[in-house]
This record gives structure tokens, sequence and C-alpha cells, in this order.
């Protein structure tokens, strides 16, 4: 046992070395940029990809070959992260950074691409490494001696990123931008170099972590999501930009998920669910994080909410019989897609309570809709219920993961709570994929049919469409009810709306959990409309599915979503049917859509409107 | 000098410090019913300390806070509201997105315990108190401006109808008029004495603009490094040597006090 | 002899609120000009148009003969130009070196080069807590670092946005002191500010900025003479 115990220990330090690395880079790059880099785990499995090309063509039996390898990896790993930096990033430092989020995950769809594009859908098995071939002996046990080489690596790494934060200019000035990096600018400091090579830095760090797995662990397409999504973990449980932080918490997370294998061999995401949890209650800002400093310069802009006027309600009227009448005249292939643009449009309308009048921004909103989903397909499986009953389970599912995973969130505010949702709904997806005897894991849950009477595809149409009309009706009415109003104030000024007795936590917490119910009533529908649930319901690609349709439309009127959805997700089931390398197509498509409007659409509009209001009020007053 | 009512804010012996350092150190003072008190003292003397502890957000080591009589120590800022007790902030804190009246209406229905309600619109609540409020701040033409677009002296004038809607006992001022033309702050400081002496208000606010203290206020209480050193009508406090060493100076860059 | 700064023409926006329309005044070398004004005229917008933290501004602004509107702020401090912002801005988590160290540049010809040694001359305070972070100082102690971390970068010209505002009295009392031995050095100050004793007593000339224009430009004795103008633009 105690032989056991020890192995596993030793594994799980070993693994938190290339965790550190990821989440480390992250860290540093958010602090100086201020951008999320979704495409950090991408750099990653880049790292990796990049290693075993050059280790191979090198000789992987020669030391030189394969260190050297390994290190002209980590260096075009660091190019890779200038070219994006340099060709997107830089051009989009002024526009609100979830749009800054959407393009690093543009990226990632991207260079997922190009990985499958370069090296195929086969696993990529690497070299041993020279010199660390064999075993070493500790307490009786056999351990290979690479997995010591890479405990050492975590601490030594963090040592000289001390010594460069500490005792080199560079390293004074990067602390100084995280903390103002506009003073730091004015002071004369050359920004735009400044964060060229912070981000080459991060995505060198990245890269290492990912060249370093090659002899460990075989490369694959899925490594950039998966190691995201822990390297969000590990920053969120560690403290927002904290180094030494993100350590203790790879190290933490390293050792769990070692553990985790022994005692919850099916749900070990569980276990690190459950530590992450109890971190945050005990320390909300994480092990070693300071209370979040939020980003100063270009406060968000806040436009007047107001309810739609006479022509916007009668193009709604319009609009909406248009739908009714619609499945009269058009084939049913036309019918199915509009039945799922339908549900999306609900789905986009229920994150939109989040992020418009809640201010809340969710990464994993999808969590909400794939419980919705396996809410009614498990009562299926499971109950036998009938349609109508596993509908009904289906919000009640989501309504309670929202109360559970809110209650955390909302102690938590901006980027820091948006990556807490995304390890949430990583933590709810891993559970769909691990838990076979329940979730029938990869395979899903098939036979998920409605009752006969909606069986056909245009009676269930028009069940999905009045459930949608009366969904987004009643979110539309919260949302000009006084909760909706203090939700608002909460959002516009936390101190002012608590100095005015409102509980802006509590608050916040009810709208996650009327949000999740949204979602899971969507997420009900499409297990019913498909027939069948999987575990990519909730993954990470749906939750920004969420997040396009809502910023596409525009967060700052109550239709916006719902029109982001029929555009949105119109224009992607058409974009899988031309080309096999639709991510590609997709990832290009949202890169260049938020360097041309960094503002976004409304936004932009909002903008330009704006201002030539005031200058015409300028005109009038001299 | 004792009065047979508890005067309206309390505080006795209040203490607290952060890592080692005393910020407030036994301060103990009073604000009767309808008087404006000002809190002044250099940088770093513990006014804020002071200030968060009365409103809730700080737990003071030591000491006590009344509220008309009754203990309010410790308890939370949403709580020590509910018990009548009005706020302004040093930086202007209003809702942007909302008008000024929808501002007013959001505190209004807070205080009528209504803000969880999920249906009926918000902006047809509690319209003749609002403006009532409006109409008393001078505000009730920019009724239905957005926040986000008024000069900040307006702001100022909104933060002061939303402070007024629990029908406050007490109102906390933190440097009231900072960042205000030397006119607006004489204007704000005499339309918060004349509305706080209608409606028996007490006032204590914090300030360095020695011209809008020495004017208006009908006591002033002077802190230096966590201790009380001077309390008194202005006149007192100007003339009182330790004052003048620790924080007034000669007077010439501020004024000629 | 050309001015070493001048305004002409500067338009600037905040987000969709124009500010500035039009704004012209010039800085003479070793000069300090005091930027008078309620808030919200546009003081600090002038300010932070002349260092380059305003978006796109229109018009002309010239540093020594070379145009500079539109330039990043880098390239403009570099030029000689030092910011002190209104919030200090001090990086809280770093020493008082370390800032120092952030606000280093080249030693620049014709303007006095600093080292902290010579900063700690000026300001003994700093010199007793070199190693204390930022955040662990004083509002006055901060005001003062600042001023040190953009002297590091050897300007000719500073601008001071709201020195005074939220210190005490006996704190911009020394705060007046050290601007004047800053132009004893031969630097040119440009300082907003809205207290006119404070600016009557350092400032050679006053421009009076109201609504985004220029209303008044003239010596400050012609200043505290026209009670005019003084009632009407700032309120005194």
């Amino acid at each position: 046992m105690l032989d056991l115990v020890l192995t596993q220990t030793l594994n799980g330090l070993a693994s938190a070395s290339s965790l550190f690395l990821v989440a480390c880079g992250l860290s540093i790059i958010f602090g100086v940029t201020r951008i999320v880099n979704f495409a950090h785990g991408s750099l990653y499995m880049l790292g990796g990809y990049l290693a075993f090309t050059l280790v191979t063509w090198l000789g992987p039996a020669d030391p030189l070959g394969f260190w050297g390898g390994v290190i002209l990896a980590v260096l075009l790993t660091g190019l890779a992260g200038v070219l994006i930096e340099a060709l997107i990033l830089r051009r989009i430092y002024q526009a609100p950074e979830l749009f800054q989020l959407l393009a690093t995950f543009g990226v990632v769809l991207m260079l997922q691409d190009i990985a499958l594009a370069t090296w195929g859908p086969e696993d990529k098995l690497g070299p041993r490494a020279p010199g660390f071939r064999s075993f070493v002996i500790l307490f009786d046990n056999r351990f290979p001696s690479y997995e010591l080489f890479l405990i050492a690596v975590g601490p030594v790494v963090l040592g000289l990123i001390w010594l460069l934060f500490h005792r080199t200019r560079w390293g004074v000035l990067i602390r100084a931008a995280t903390q103002d990096r506009e003073m730091v600018s004015a002071l004369g400091v050359n920004q735009r170099l400044l964060f060229t090579s912070v981000f080459a830095f991060g995505a060198a760090l990245a890269g290492l972590g990912g060249a370093l797995q090659l002899p460990r662990e075989a490369i694959n397409l899925h490594m950039d999501l998966s190691m995201i999504a822990e390297a969000f973990v590990v920053v969120v449980v560690g403290g927002l930009g904290s180094v030494t932080g993100a350590y203790l918490a790879a190290v933490l997370i390293g050792v769990l998920h070692a553990f985790g294998i022994l005692i919850l061999p099916k749900i070990t995401l569980v276990l690190v669910f459950l530590v992450m949890a109890a971190v945050l209650i005990v320390r909300p800002h994480g092990l070693l994080g300071k209370a979040a400093v939020e980003p100063r310069g270009h406060a968000g802009q806040l436009f007047l909410l107001r309810p739609a006027d006479g022509a916007a309600k009668a193009f709604g009227a319009v609009a909406l019989g248009l739908l009714v009448l619609a499945p009269l005249v058009v084939p049913d292939h036309v019918v199915l897609t509009l039945t799922d643009l339908v549900i999306f449009a609900v789905f986009a309308a229920s994150l939109h309570l989040l992020m418009g009048p809640g201010g809340i921004t969710s990464f994993g909103h999808a969590a909400y809709f794939g419980l919705g989903a396996y809410g009614a397909a498990l009562a299926v499986k499971w109950l036998g219920s009938p349609m109508e009953e596993a509908l009904m389970l289906a919000p009640l599912m989501a309504g309670i993961a929202g109360a559970i995973f809110g209650w955390f969130c909302v102690r938590l505010s901006g980027v820091y709570l948006a990556m807490l949702t995304l390890a949430f709904a990583q933590i709810a997806w891993a559970t769909a994929f691990q838990w076979v005897d329940l979730t029938g894991g990869d395979n899903g849950i098939l036979g998920v049919w409605p009752s006969a009477w909606a069986v056909p595809k245009m009676a269930f149409y028009y069940l999905a469409l009045a459930i949608a009309v009366l969904v987004i009706a009643a979110l539309r009415i919260i949302i000009f009810a006084p909760f909706g109003y203090a939700l608002r104030a909460g959002r516009d000024s936390p101190l002012r709306a608590e100095a005015i007795g409102l509980d802006v936590g509590r608050l916040q917490w009810a709208a996650f959990v009327i949000a999740a119910i949204a979602a899971g009533i969507a997420g009900g529908l499409f297990a019913f409309s498909k027939g069948s649930v999987f575990p990519t319901y909730m993954a990470i690609p749906r939750s920004v599915d969420a997040l396009l349709m809502v910023l596409l439309g525009g967060v700052q009127t109550v239709a916006g979503p719902v029109i982001g959805a029929f555009a949105y997700m119109g224009l992607n089931e058409q974009l899988m049917k031309l080309t096999a390398y639709w991510r590609f197509v997709l990832g290009l498509s949202i890169v260049l859509l938020v360097v041309l409007f960094p503002r976004g659409l409304v936004g932009t509009w909002l903008y330009w409107r704006a201002r030539r209001e005031s200058a015409a009020q300028a005109a009038a007053t001299a | 000098m004792s009065a047979p009512v508890p005067p309206v804010l309390e505080a006795r012996d209040l203490a607290r410090s952060f890592g080692g350092v005393k910020a407030v150190d036994g301060a103990s003072f009073s604000v009767e019913a309808g008087k404006l008190v000002a809190l002044i003292g250099p940088n770093g003397a513990g006014k804020t300390t002071c200030f968060n502890m009365l409103n809730g957000q700080i737990k003071p080591d030591r000491g006590e806070v009344l509220l008309a009589g009754q203990p309010i120590t410790g308890l939370a800022p949403r709580k020590i509201w509910r018990l009548g007790v009005g706020r302004t902030f040093q930086i202007t804190a209003t809702f942007a997105s909302m008008t000024v009246r929808e501002n007013v209406q959001m505190a209004l229905i807070s205080h009528a315990g209504k803000s969880w309600r999920l249906f009926g619109r918000a902006d047809q609540r509690r319209l003749g108190p609002a403006d009532a409020l409006l109409a008393q701040v001078g505000m009730a033409e920019q009724a239905e401006h957005a926040c986000g677009v008024l000069a900040y002296g307006d702001l100022k004038r909104v933060e002061l109808a939303v402070a007024l809607a629990n029908e406050p006992k007490l109102l906390l001022m933190d440097e009231p008029t900072a960042g205000m033309a030397p006119q607006e702050r004489i204007a704000l400081m005499a339309l918060t004495a004349r509305i706080a002496r209608q409606r028996g208000i007490a006032v204590l606010f914090t300030e360095h603009d020695m011209d809008v203290v020495f004017a208006h206020a009908d006591r002033v209480l002077v802190l230096d490094r966590g201790r009380l050193i001077a309390s008194g009508t202005s006149a007192e406090v100007r003339s009182n040597p330790q004052v003048r060493a620790v924080y007034l100076g000669s007077g010439v860059t501020s004024g000629g006090h | 002899m050309t001015a070493l700064l001048e305004l002409a023409g500067v338009e600037a926006w905040y987000g969709r609120a124009k500010i500035l329309h039009g704004v012209g005044f010039s800085v003479g070398h070793g000069e300090v000009v005091a930027l008078m004004g309620r808030n919200g005229a546009g003081k600090s917008t002038t300010m932070k148009a002349v260092i380059g933290l305003v978006p796109e501004p229109q018009g002309s602004i010239r540093f020594e003969g070379k145009e500079i509107a539109g330039r990043e702020p880098f390239a403009i401090a570099r030029l000689g130009i030092g910011y002190v912002p209104e919030d200090r801005r001090v990086f809280s988590d770093l020493t008082v070196m370390e800032n120092l160290e952030v606000g280093r540049q080249p030693a620049r010809a014709g303007a006095p080069h600093w080292t902290p040694e010579r900063l700690f001359d000026l300001f003994p305070n700093l010199g007793r807590m070199r190693d204390r972070p930022g955040g662990a100082m004083s509002g006055g102690e901060q005001q003062m670092l600042t001023i040190a971390r953009t002297l590091m970068g050897n300007p000719r010209l500073l601008l001071l946005d709201e020195p005074s505002e939220g210190l005490a009295p006996v704190i911009v009392e020394a705060m007046a002191q050290t601007i004047r031995v800053l132009k004893g050095e031969g630097l040119s100050v440009l300082l907003s500010e809205q207290n006119l004793h404070f600016a009557g007593s350092i400032a050679d000339r006053a421009v009076i900025i109201e609504k985004g224009l220029i209303r008044f430009d003239d010596t400050m004795a012609a200043l505290k003479a026209d009670e005019a103008a003084r009632s009407q633009y700032l309120a005194v």
C-alpha cells in the first residue's frame, strides 16, 4: 500500500510539471496583456507535435538530437506565439476582453485543423529520452528516471522565473505592466515589444510543457482543450497572477489525479472538483491569489437598456409569424434545421441573462445545456419516463447543477469567474465521458424519442417553438422586472448596489439558476430533437457557440442573442456541409470578425451612432 | 451636555489594526440629528477606516457603534442600510445603464423590499416618490437622462437623492465634493445642510476642502494617526496649533485659513 | 524661438463623448503653466492627449517643433515628456527602487539627469523607504514617488495632472516647493489644477479651459487681477 502511495505521488508530481508550465505561461500572459489565451493549450499541443517531428528528424537515440529537438520545438512554439500576437492580438488590445477571448478561440480551431492536416489523426508516440531510459529503485520500487527528471523541472523553472522577475529589468517591467500597463507605456517603455516578448515567453513555456510530454505520453489532437481546461483549474486554485500559486496548484491537481485513479477510477475529475471547491471556500481568490485587480483603462460602455420600440416589436411579430408559417411551405430537413435554431435561440437567451444584465461571463454555459439533455435522456433510459416528464426533469437537473456551480462562481468576478465556469463545465463533461455505466460514455445515450404525438417533424417543431417563445418571453419579463433591474444594478456598480441594500451575490446566484434552468430546457428539447445525447453537448466548443451567438447579436439588447443564434448556427451548419476543414474556416472567420469589428457588430454600430450624436450636439451648442 | 435622547450616531472607543499598524486607535465621537459633522485629517490618518467601521464594511477590533442608542457594531453593510444609514461615495457610484429616475426607483424598490420581484415593469414602480426626491435635489428636469452622460456635479446630486431613498437617520458622505468646481462644492453642501436640517438627518462627512468644512460643519473632528486630536467648532479647530502643524499648515496653498 | 510644447485645434473623445473641441495653447522653455478649469472641463484629457493616452486625437500637438499627435505614449515619453497622472498610479507591488527602475531612461541632452540618489536628495522620505512596496505608502508619499518615477526618464517637460488633489494642505505646500526646485533645474512644467491658491503660488502663466475650449491665456498676475475671468470660469 505504501509503495502504491509513493508511486502515485511521484507520478502526480511528474505530471504536475507540464501542467505548471502551461498554467504559469497562461497566468503571465494574462497579467500583462489581460488576454485569457484560450489557445495556450493549443501551443502546448503544438510543442508536443513539433518535438515529435524534430526529434525524429534529428535522431531520437542521440542525446544531442533529442534535446536539440526539444529546445528547437520550444523556440518554434515561442515563435508561433510571436506570430499569433503580432498578427492577431496586437490589433485587438482595445477590444472588450470577451472579443479577445473569442479571437484566441478562433486560433484554437485553426490550430486544430492545421495539426490535423500536418500530423494526421493518429496518436504520435515519441521516443524515450536519451540518458533517462533506466529505472531508479526507490523503496524497492522501480521508478522511471525520466519521471524524476520531470519532477525536478517544475521547481527549477519556478526558481528561474522568480530570478527573472526580481533581478532583471525585463522582469520588473513585466510586474509593473501586470499592474498598470498604460502607465508603463507612458513612462517610455515600448509596450508592443513588451507584449510580444511576454507572449513569446508564455508560449515557449507551454511548448516546453508539451515537448517534455513526448517520452511520456502519446501526442494527440485532444491535448489542447483537455490541457486548457486543467490549466484554468490550476490558475483558479493557485490564484490568478501568482506563479508560485500555479506551481502549488499544479502539484495538488497532479497528485489528486494520480490518486483519483485509485479511489474513484470512474470519475477522477469529481475529486479534483471537490478539492477545488474546498480551496475556494477557504480562499476565494485561490491559494496565493489576491483580490482581483480590475483592469483599468477602457471601462465597459454601458448603454441605457430600453424596452423594444414599436418598430422593433412589429419586426419581432412578423418574424414570429414567419416561423409559425414556415413548416407549411418548407421541406422536412429545413424544419429540422429550424427546430435546432429555435432551441439554440433559447440557449443563447439563457446565457444573455447572465452576460447582459448579470454582467457575468460564462465560458461553460454548455454544462447546463448538456445536463438538461442528459437529464432528459437519463430519465428516459433509467426511469422509463415519457417525453413530457423527461422535459420537466431536464431543467431540474440543470437548475440543481446551476445552483451548486453558481454558488461558487458568484463569489468571484471577471475572468476569474469565467475560468471557474469553464472548469465546472469541463467536470460535467468529464463525468458524462468517464462514468460509462451511467451515461454510456463516448457512445452516449441513444433512443431518446419524443412521445408519439410529437414524432412528426412538424409537431415537434411547434412544440419547440411554443416552449422557446414562452421561455424567451419569461426571460424578457424578468429582465425588465425589479429583479432584472437589481441584477443590472449589481453589474453597473456593486458598491452602490450593496449600499442600497441589494444582495448582489444572491441576485447573481439566482440569475445563475434561472439561466441554467432555461439552458436545461433547451438541452432537453435538443435531446428529443436528435433522439440521442453525447458528452460533446457540454464540451468547450458548445460553450463557445453560446458565447458567439450572444456576442454576435450583441449583449446590449434583449433581442440580440436570439438574432445571433439564428445567424451563427445557420452559418455554422452551412460551413460544415461545405468543407472537411470547417474548423479552420470558422476559426479564421471568428478572428477576422474580431479584428475588423473590435467592438462587435452591434457595439460598432452603437459607438459610431453615439459619436455622431455627440458631435452633432457639440455643433449645435457651439 | 447629556441629552435625554441618545445621539443618532455614537462611536465609542473604536479601534482597528491592519498587520500591526493601528489605523484607528480609540476614537469616540457622536453626531446629533440635523447636524453636519466633518471628519478631517492627513492622508492615512484613519478617516476611511473609521468610516468603513461605521458603515459595516470593516469590523472593529474594539469599541462600539450605536445608531440611535442601538448597537450596530459589526453588522453587514446591507443591514446597517436597512436600519437607516445612507451613504455617498468619494467617486460617484451610480447605475450607468439606467436613467436618473430609475436609479432612485431602484433604491426605493429595494427599500420597500421588492427587489426580488420577477415580473411587473420596474420602471413603473414608485414613480411619485422618485420624482419627489429628484425635485428635492434639483434634478427633476433630467429624470429621463442616462446617468452615464450626466455632468459630475449632477451625478453627485443623484447620489444624494439615492442616499435619501431609505429615509435615513444618518448620512455618511465620503469626500462629497471631491472633484467638483469650488462653486458647485458650496452649492452641494448647502443643499445637503438644508435637507439635513429639514428632515433632522445627522450627517458625518470627510473632506479635504477647508472652505467647505469651515462653511458648513457644525462641528469638526480632527483625526491623526488613528487618534482624535481635536474636536470643536470651525474657529476652535482652525486656531488649534496641533491641527495646524499636522494638517492645515500655514494656509498659503489652501486659501489662507 | 519656438515654444517647447504647442497645441493647435486639438480635438479628443473619451469613449463616445467629445471632450476637447479645438484646444490651442503653448508652453515655453523653462516655463510653469497652470491649466485651470472646473472638473470635466477637459484638463486631464488635454494632458492625456499630449502623452498619447487618448485614442485618435485630432489637430496638432508639437513638441520641440515635432508633430506628436497620434503617436504612441512610449514614443512621446522618449522624446522627453514626463507624465504624472492625477490618481498617482504607483506600482503597488513594486518597491520604491523598482518603481524608479520602471521610469528609468537614458540621459538626455538639455535636460537635468536624475539618479535615484539625486531624487532621494529632493524627496528625503523616499530615500528612507527604498525597499517598501508602493502600496504600503501614504498618499503624500505616493505622490512624491510618482513624480520621482517620472523624473527618472529625464524629461524636458513635466505634465502634472492635479498634483494637489486629495492631499493635506501641509503636503500641498511641500509639493509647491518641489515644483519650484524643478523649475530651478530648468524643467518646464504644465500642471492642471483647480486650486487657484496653489497654482498662483508657482505658475508663470495660466490657461483656462472650459467645455473643451481655451477661454483665457495670460500671465498668472493678469488672472489674479481679472476678477471677471476668475468668477466666470473658475467660480472662485
